[in-house]
């Protein structure tokens, strides 16, 4: 038995396109055909105007930091990474989401909010996690 | 349906003991704050034919341990606020003539786990594929994100974030029964252990053993019945939610579900701010009284950081807040 491991999310049938989308290195996101509004989390139904005419569009992949912790209490799985950062970013098209910010050091100096990001995507289990990384940085 | 019925607490409780309970399980901690709860009304469980309380252990366990066949039954479960639904249900079904007198329970093996549910969310839930995946770990990482947001949009200082605990410790330091009583100073919170930066220790709740009752009857019912202390008068409630998942809170500066139950239990009421000369706001952290106070319109927006480092809601102040010392210093059981 190894030491304790990240997470690893199971799709369920509403949200496989979204990991299949990460599986591809695209950021896959729902958009209403009605309404055109895009969002996020996946489901059958744009929650603005209620329609079930939605499609799977492939978002930019750019985002600004909209706040965040700096998580000194790592999760199981998460021992060697602590302090690590839990984020919430919305993306160019709008929605927001949870995720991690990597590649950078965690301390509120090189995190100011509304911080230009993009995806990056990190193969845990038989899944790739979207996370996040200042937009300059290299890599 | 008798809209004009006024619905009253007439009995309300706390376990004989809260804080660290390892003798006591879940369940037990329900039945105990049940039967004060009974005896401070002056009542007895047959006097009961209403119950409430969340999901696990449930109505249906709790009213059979306690021998009460029920009429009506609530487990709503949507968190810490659950037993305040609970009150607003209640007073909704006796009202509609389902029930006369509905007893909620709360009880919760927070800090020692005895007979608790075990917690977490499968890996094909929504928080399983949209928040644990990125190690979370509890509410101190999601409760807790939208603060940096709110400090950057209103220019709350880390200061008065930790004068919210400092204010609340000085309520603990006069209540007995609080677990955390002695004095504390925005320096000493800003010294605590970091748990999620912006978050030290000390700005976060406690994890605690416990529970709490209420007896909720008709006015007329109590009366009826005669019930032994002064009755506690419902004026109004109202409810809300807002997501399930910290991400897709509309705005991290302010919390749809305090704006719109506030509201509505500001309308049934028919009274204003200036009527309340005491307020209880849910402190599972030091942001949420600043959101509390400023969602339910007791100060302007950007205001309630320094209102509260103003000494304001402390003793002596003329809006008296979390006067038990809250979830930061007087208990908290996890819901």
């Amino acid at each position: 038995m190894s030491a304790s491991q990240k997470p690893v999310p199971k799709p369920t049938p509403e949200t496989q396109p979204f990991w299949d989308g990460t599986a591809a290195g695209e950021l896959r996101i729902q958009r209403c055909r009605v309404c055109r509004r895009h969002y996020f989390y996946p489901r059958p139904n744009c929650p603005h105007c209620g329609s079930g005419d939605v499609e799977w569009v492939t978002a930019s992949g750019r985002a600004t930091l909209y706040s965040y912790v700096i998580n000194h209490r790592p999760a199981p799985g998460f021992e060697a990474e602590a302090p690590y950062v839990i984020a919430v970013v919305e993306l160019e098209e709008g929605v927001r989401m949870m995720t991690n910010i990597v590649g950078v050091e965690p301390t509120p100096e090189n995190l100011p909010l509304d911080l230009e990001l993009r995806v990056v995507f990190e193969k845990r289990g038989d899944v790739h996690i979207p996370l996040f990384t200042p937009a300059g940085a290299a890599g | 349906m008798n809209r004009k019925m006024t619905i009253v607490i007439a009995g309300a409780a706390e376990t004989s003991e809260i804080g660290r309970l390892p003798h006591r399980s879940t369940l037990g901690l329900h039945l105990e704050a049940a039967h004060n709860a009974l005896a401070d009304a002056g009542l007895t469980k047959d006097d009961i034919d209403g119950i409430a309380t969340v999901g696990t252990p449930g109505p249906i366990q709790v009213a059979h341990a306690l021998g009460i066949t029920p009429a009506w039954l609530d487990g709503t479960g949507v968190g810490g606020s659950s037993f305040l639904f609970h009150v607003r249900h209640a007073a909704a079904a006796i009202r509609a003539g389902l029930c006369h007198t509905v007893l909620i329970t709360h009880g919760e093996s927070g800090r020692s786990r005895i007979g608790a549910t075990r917690m977490g969310f499968g890996p094909d839930s929504l928080a399983g594929q949209f928040e644990l995946p990125y190690g979370v770990f509890g509410p101190t990482t999601t409760f807790t994100i939208p603060a940096l947001r709110y400090m950057k949009e209103t220019g709350l200082t880390h200061e008065q974030l930790a004068e919210v605990a400092v204010a609340q410790r000085r309520w603990a330091h006069l209540n007995p029964r609080a677990m955390y009583r002695d004095l504390i100073t925005v320096d000493d919170v800003l010294a605590s252990r970091m748990i999620a930066y912006p978050f030290h220790l000390l700005e976060c709740c406690l994890v605690t053993d416990g529970g709490g009752a209420l007896v909720v009857p008709s006015e007329e019912r109590a009366r009826a019945l005669g019930t032994r202390k002064p009755l506690v008068y419902l004026l109004g409630s109202g409810e809300a939610a807002e997501a399930p998942l910290i991400s897709q809170m509309e705005d991290f500066t302010s919390s749809k579900a305090f704006r719109l139950s506030s509201r509505a239990a500001f309308a049934e009421a028919g009274i204003e701010h200036g009527d309340v000369d005491h307020l209880m706001i849910y402190d599972a952290f030091a942001h949420l009284p600043i959101f509390g106070l400023e969602d339910m319109g007791f100060v302007k927006r950007g205001e309630a950081g320094a209102f509260i480092a103003e000494g304001h809601p402390s003793p002596g102040g003329r809006l008296p807040l979390n006067t038990n010392g809250g979830g930061l210093s007087y208990t908290h059981t996890g819901m």
